[in-house]
């Protein structure tokens, strides 16, 4: 069956969205990802879904729960890369995806995954440690 | 004479045919009266339009009175040219109909004559041209507010290019001045071009600059919105400046929530607060030190 691939880059976990998103591959993905997550102790998700061209309210709930249950296993994830009319899309569909963090590209979702894990840190261990 | 309807017609055409110079003479004398507009449209131009629409009429009414049909063609090509021109020198609508309308009495008073004998044949005819001139002038009219629609159509796609430039004011940061209301078509076009830009500069701030919008209702407010939430989920933060002390109080009335964007009163605050975010400082030099070197 297809799937799509999820790579661990340290403390985190990158996932490229290279196909078409279908119903059944999302939902093998927040499978996939949940387990990965609690496997590896990830503390950030990356999702690129640059390649992504069409979106329909499915997928875009879907980004939202992963975001969600992410957090719940104690990561964040950003999703980057997100084309003009996809965003546009989404906007009409009405879902502003309130919980999920975004940024431009690759290079500034790890800037921001690093920066909120360095947050993270300094909240729980103080700022000495680093 | 003709007593049939259709020698009627034909008829019609003979009738124009006799008394040509007399009809056009009345014609105009007619139109000198209460439509005729000397400012905008020179004699001889409406003398050799009017001796035109005689011919024209002449030989297309042979065929029957329908006006869709194919030998009215070249009238109706006539009446639209003359519809376009007088919309773009100003014509009201009820000058260019009586165009046609005009023609009325001084054709009826040929009719009259030409049936002196035969009162039925004469009230046949009369209805028939009637119809005929009735829709014409209808046509006319029709052509008129086309020509003044797509004056207006042109008007607002050339305003939609020029009122959405996107530009760069800093490395990251963009700014998109708004001028004028903002509604669904604009809005379309504001956002897939601020988006567009975003990509191509990779900027992760965006400024959108109200001041030029003369009024926010809640519609005004939900494309802002839709503008700024497509603007993050792409990844960049957008700030919203320019906003007046009366659109604050608007939006506050309306019940606008605005809370989850940030809102600067002016586009320099707001390009502070977008250079503090992108970890650019400004340091002003000092003045003497530099007089110095």
């Amino acid at each position: 069956m297809e799937r799509i691939p999820i790579l661990r880059m340290g403390e985190y976990l990158l996932v490229t969205i290279q196909v078409d998103m279908h119903d059944r591959l999302a939902m093998t993905l927040q499978d996939d990802l949940t387990n990965r997550i609690s496997e590896t102790g990830a503390k950030g998700v990356l999702i690129d879904i640059s390649s992504l061209e069409i979106v329909d309210s499915f997928i875009g709930r879907m980004l939202g729960n992963i975001a969600s249950m992410s957090r719940v296993l104690d990561a964040d994830t950003v999703v980057v890369g997100m084309r003009p009319a996809v965003a546009i899309t989404l906007v009409e569909l009405g879902m502003s995806l309130t919980g999920v963090r975004t940024a431009l590209n690759v290079d500034a979702g790890m800037d921001l995954l690093r920066n909120s894990l360095d947050a993270r840190k300094d909240t729980l261990y103080g700022s000495s440690i680093r | 004479m003709a007593t049939t309807t259709v020698n009627q017609n034909a008829s019609l055409a003979s009738i124009i045919e006799r008394r040509r110079e007399s009809i056009l003479a009345e014609w105009l004398r007619e139109m000198s009266g209460a439509t005729r507009r000397s400012d905008l449209m020179k004699e001889s131009e409406l003398q050799g339009q009017c001796g035109q629409f005689l011919d024209l009429l002449a030989r297309a009414s042979g065929t029957g009175t329908n006006v869709q049909a194919a030998a009215y063609e070249p009238l109706r090509e006539m009446l639209l040219d003359i519809s376009r021109v007088r919309v773009q020198k100003g014509f009201t609508p009820r000058e260019t109909a009586m165009f046609v309308f005009s023609i009325k009495r001084p054709l009826f008073t040929a009719i009259r004559e030409a049936h002196g004998k035969d009162p039925v044949a004469m009230a046949e005819q009369m209805w028939s041209t009637t119809e005929l001139l009735d829709s014409l002038g209808l046509y006319t009219t029709e052509a008129y507010l086309k020509s003044r629609e797509e004056v207006i159509r042109r008007q607002q796609e050339d305003m939609l290019e020029l009122s959405t430039p996107v530009v760069k004011l800093w490395e990251g940061i963009l700014a998109l001045p708004l001028i004028g209301t903002l509604d669904s078509a604009r809005t379309q076009v504001v956002m897939e071009s601020l988006l567009e830009a975003i990509v191509q500069t990779n900027s992760r701030v965006a400024i959108i600059d109200i001041t030029g919008v003369p009024t926010v209702d809640t519609v005004v407010a939900q494309h802002l919105l839709k503008t700024v939430t497509a603007a993050r989920l792409m990844g960049a933060d957008c700030i919203i400046s320019g906003v007046r002390p009366q659109i604050a109080q608007t939006i506050v009335h309306l019940g606008i929530n605005l809370l989850d964007v940030t809102t600067k009163a002016t586009l320099s605050d707001a390009f502070g607060l977008a250079m503090h975010r992108s970890g650019f400082s400004f340091i002003r030099s000092d003045k003497k030190e530099k007089r110095d070197n």
